[in-house]
């Protein structure tokens, strides 16, 4: 293995603990809000992980699902914050 | 390892470790509004540091925009989902007023009821 290779595995290891902590908050809450941010940051970690996969094989087919998963990640979290406020003024 | 490599692997150690201060960030702190502050590392700095991986490791001046596109979409989206959530939570009474050394939008908000229930 060479030096990228090692470093490469041991920041995917970081990730998995990182995306399993996020994992943990979204099943946990306690509130709506806590979990929509729980899963922006695990969306943030997909792209990281898209992002570190391109740098080490070298190519740039998943640039654009990047991009998606940022707009997915702003328009999902939009969507919520919407709802929950409209809810609680109705109640 | 070239110096570019030691670069690159510097920039991956780096954004990995900002996901995982979010993630620490998620699971200890204490009520939304810190929540999110230790929610922004990874969808800003995090993912700036992978895309300067991905550029030192790729070396093409084309790439250089789209990775910056990339990046300001993220750079302008982040805020305003922010924004929405904490408006939302801060209605929906998620904050927890016992943590906050200080409260500003309270003051605004008592001053605004009681001008409109004064007119």
């Amino acid at each position: 293995m060479t030096g990228l290779e090692i470093v490469a595995v041991i920041a995917a290891i970081v990730l998995s603990l990182a995306a399993a902590g996020t994992i943990y908050r979204i099943a946990a809450g306690p509130s709506l809000l806590d979990r929509v941010i729980a899963a922006d940051v695990l969306l943030a970690i997909f792209g990281a992980g898209l992002a570190m996969e391109m740098a080490l094989n070298r190519h740039t087919d998943n640039l654009a699902l990047l991009v998606v998963i940022s707009v997915i990640g702003f328009i999902g979290s939009v969507t919520v914050a919407r709802f929950v406020a409209h809810r609680k003024e109705e109640a | 390892m070239t110096i570019i490599d030691v670069l690159t692997a510097i920039c991956l150690l780096g954004g990995a470790l900002m996901s995982l201060a979010a993630a620490v960030g998620l699971l200890r702190f204490p009520d939304l509004m810190s929540r999110m502050h230790a929610a922004t590392k990874p969808q800003v700095l995090g993912l700036f540091l992978m895309l300067a991986a991905m550029g030192l490791q790729l070396r093409a001046w084309t790439l250089v925009p789209l990775l910056i596109v990339a990046w300001l979409f993220q750079l302008l989206t982040v805020p305003v989902s922010a924004h929405m959530v904490g408006r939302a939570g801060y209605r929906t009474k998620h904050r927890r007023p016992e943590l906050l050394s200080t409260d500003e939008l309270n003051d605004v908000v008592a001053a605004a009821v009681e001008d409109r229930d004064g007119n």
